[in-house]
């Protein structure tokens, strides 16, 4: 019972925890590389859940100084995540420009096939 | 005086600023002969700072710089002591190096209208390097570790070969889990104490230290760091990467990336997690000993088999990874210092190496080994400089790579691990097979006849791949400022935060 409880009680977690696997495993599994480049995205994303989340307090307000308040929510994670989602358009971006380039030099975006590629070329060299 | 600018007082802050506006007037100007010149002034402006740093460090203790007047723990600090000043000074030498080398080696091998961007890159990766050593602010290593190494995907991309594009792809999508898992790390970190500043959560994860939450964070960073250091076997973005990215940013990555993140480690190890909890209660040590084994004998074996000189050389640096990180995975006072002299060393080391295969690129545009016979007849300067590091490479006393060496197996038998001393010699022997058959072909064998006259490399090349190895052979010989400073920077780690 107090298992589930733990469980229930701590959703935001779990949410967290399977995006960053699901993603993870996207990267893993997938041989598009633009599908690889949203896996990536998800496992970045859920990060920012992991930062977020503990920063609510239940029942806290926005940090602004209030007589009437007394709890606030931490204000860092957000501001800190902010900074890591620009981090994480970046890398996206750079990521999904590469991929043009590769489409152009090689003609598809299928990670397996550029390999067999790869691996003639290192042959014939 | 007064309420002035005192620029002294704030050469921490121009350590990083100062490369980061000279990539944006690079970029902004485009014309590589412009854009160079400003690189030149910008990396050369870093030595001077980072040695005043040292200076500072070495006659008046660790230095604390409040970035934007926001006092620390909550502003941003910039915490200077001996290890990090040591790598500062690293990081900006190869840099001023690099560039000085860089201009004739870029515009052979990088299109007219690109060579802007790559100097705007090449500072902007500067940037993150320095910035991730400097600062003492967990978040803010994660935002320099990507200004970082955003900058050196697009590097790698600029290769001429087009199997450079699908490396530095690769390269993205592995730095950015090694990344993503580093802030993972810090996340947790940042739940258990509430802040950020590196001193303070060393301060207070003394309370919390046998949580699982802790123990967690230090995994995550370890293996997020161990990605971007290509520590075997997370090695396997790193050889494509080197090999086929432009002579001059293989040459300079080689010397710093990888160096900057073990920095890192040996920081989170040592000062903000702390011995108790890192070889304490995780026991990390022996796991580290059995990769650090491991990298210093597979990747040497394989860097035997390679075709390409580049990638070969990738590989013999993982080799030189593992052999840093021997040194961490004894905890010692004489391991630490062999390791830490190995990170300089290597770095001197490999970027000699890297630069010489530069200048014969740039003559030649040969990549492959079997291409190389007799190069050394044609092109004596380089491969003389080629053979020099290689010694060093070995290990063959009087150079820089013996020193270090000496300090490692000084460390294992303190402990009696004698099966440890033959795993340093047995991979020293194997580099000196891999190194011996470069240096078989380049020199002992005849020249292809049908193959035209390599041009002269440019003068400002080969003085600056001379310049490193005549360190090696220097820091062989003197082993003061080496083996001297790494030891005051291990003694300094082993102390801890606390």
């Amino acid at each position: 019972m107090t298992l589930i409880q733990d469980i229930i009680g701590q959703y935001n977690y779990w949410i967290t925890i399977f995006l960053m696997v699901a993603g993870l495993y996207i990267v893993v599994a997938k041989s598009n590389m633009i599908k690889t480049l949203l896996g990536l995205a998800v496992f970045q994303t859920s990060v920012y859940l992991l930062y977020l989340s503990p920063g609510k307090i239940i029942g806290g307000t926005p940090p602004i100084l209030d007589e009437k308040f007394q709890v606030y929510s931490n204000p860092l994670p957000h501001v800190l995540i902010l900074t890591a989602i620009v981090v994480g358009v970046a890398t996206l971006a750079l990521g999904l420009a590469l991929v043009v380039r590769v489409n152009e030099a090689y003609g598809t975006i299928e990670e397996d096939e550029i390999m067999d590629i790869v691996d003639r070329e290192d042959h014939a060299e | 005086m007064n309420a002035g600018f005192l620029p002294l007082e704030h050469l921490p802050a121009l350590q990083v600023v100062v490369p980061l506006l000279g990539a944006v007037l690079a970029a902004l100007v485009r014309r590589g002969a412009i854009a160079w010149m400003i690189t030149l002034a910008a990396a050369w402006s870093m030595p001077v700072i980072a040695f005043a740093l040292l200076d500072q460090v070495l006659t008046s203790g660790t230095i604390s710089y409040a970035l934007g007047g926001w006092a620390p723990p909550v502003g941003i600090e910039y915490r200077i002591d001996q290890a990090n000043a040591f790598m500062l000074v690293l990081v900006s030498i190869m840099a001023a190096l690099v560039t000085t080398y860089s201009l004739r080696s870029v515009a052979s091998e990088i299109a007219p209208e690109r060579q802007g961007w790559y100097y705007s890159m090449f500072l902007l990766c500067l940037t993150g390097l320095l910035g991730m050593v400097i600062t003492g602010d967990a978040f803010n290593i994660f935002v320099f570790m990507e200004v970082s190494s955003l900058a050196t995907y697009v590097l790698i991309a600029l290769g001429r070969d087009r199997r450079a594009l699908i490396s530095a792809y690769q390269y993205l999508v592995i730095g950015t889990i090694g990344a993503t898992f580093y802030v993972i790390g810090v996340g947790l970190l940042f739940t258990m104490t509430g802040t950020l500043n590196l001193v303070d959560i060393a301060g207070r994860l003394e309370t919390v230290e046998n949580t699982r939450p802790v123990i967690a964070a230090l995994g995550f960073i370890g293996v997020g760091i161990g990605l971007k250091l290509a520590l075997f076997p997370l090695h396997l973005w790193l050889p494509n990467a080197y090999a086929f990215a432009p002579s001059a940013v293989t040459a300079f990555i080689a010397s710093t990336a990888t160096k900057v993140a073990v920095y890192l480690l040996l920081r989170f190890f040592f000062s903000v997690f702390g011995i108790p909890i890192a070889f304490g209660i995780t026991q990390a040590a022996p796991m580290l000993l059995v990769l650090a084994v491991l990298g210093m004998l597979v990747p040497s074996l394989v860097a035997i088999f390679q075709t390409n000189v580049k990638r070969m050389l990738a590989y013999s640096s993982v080799a030189q990874i593992g052999y840093i990180m021997l040194g961490i995975a004894l905890v010692s006072q004489t391991g630490l210092t062999g390791g830490i002299s190995h990170l300089f060393n290597h770095a001197i080391i490999k970027g000699t190496l890297f630069l010489a295969i530069g200048c014969m690129v740039y003559s030649t545009g040969i990549t492959r080994i079997e291409q190389m016979a007799g190069i050394g007849r044609t092109m004596p300067l380089t491969m003389g400089a080629f053979v020099v590091a290689g010694l060093g490479l070995i290990g063959i006393p009087g150079t820089a790579g013996f020193v270090s060496k000496w300090f490692l197996i000084m460390g294992a038998v303190e402990q009696g691990l004698w099966w440890l001393v033959a795993v340093i010699v047995f991979s020293s022997l194997l580099a000196v097979i891999y190194v011996g058959r470069i240096i078989e072909i380049a020199w002992f064998r005849e020249p292809v006849a049908t193959a035209a006259a390599p041009r002269k490399p440019p003068v400002e090349m080969l003085a600056v791949t001379w310049v490193l190895a005549a360190a090696t052979i220097y820091f062989g010989l003197d082993t003061r400022i080496t083996a001297g400073v790494a030891a005051q920077a291990a003694e300094l780690l082993l102390a801890g935060y606390r």
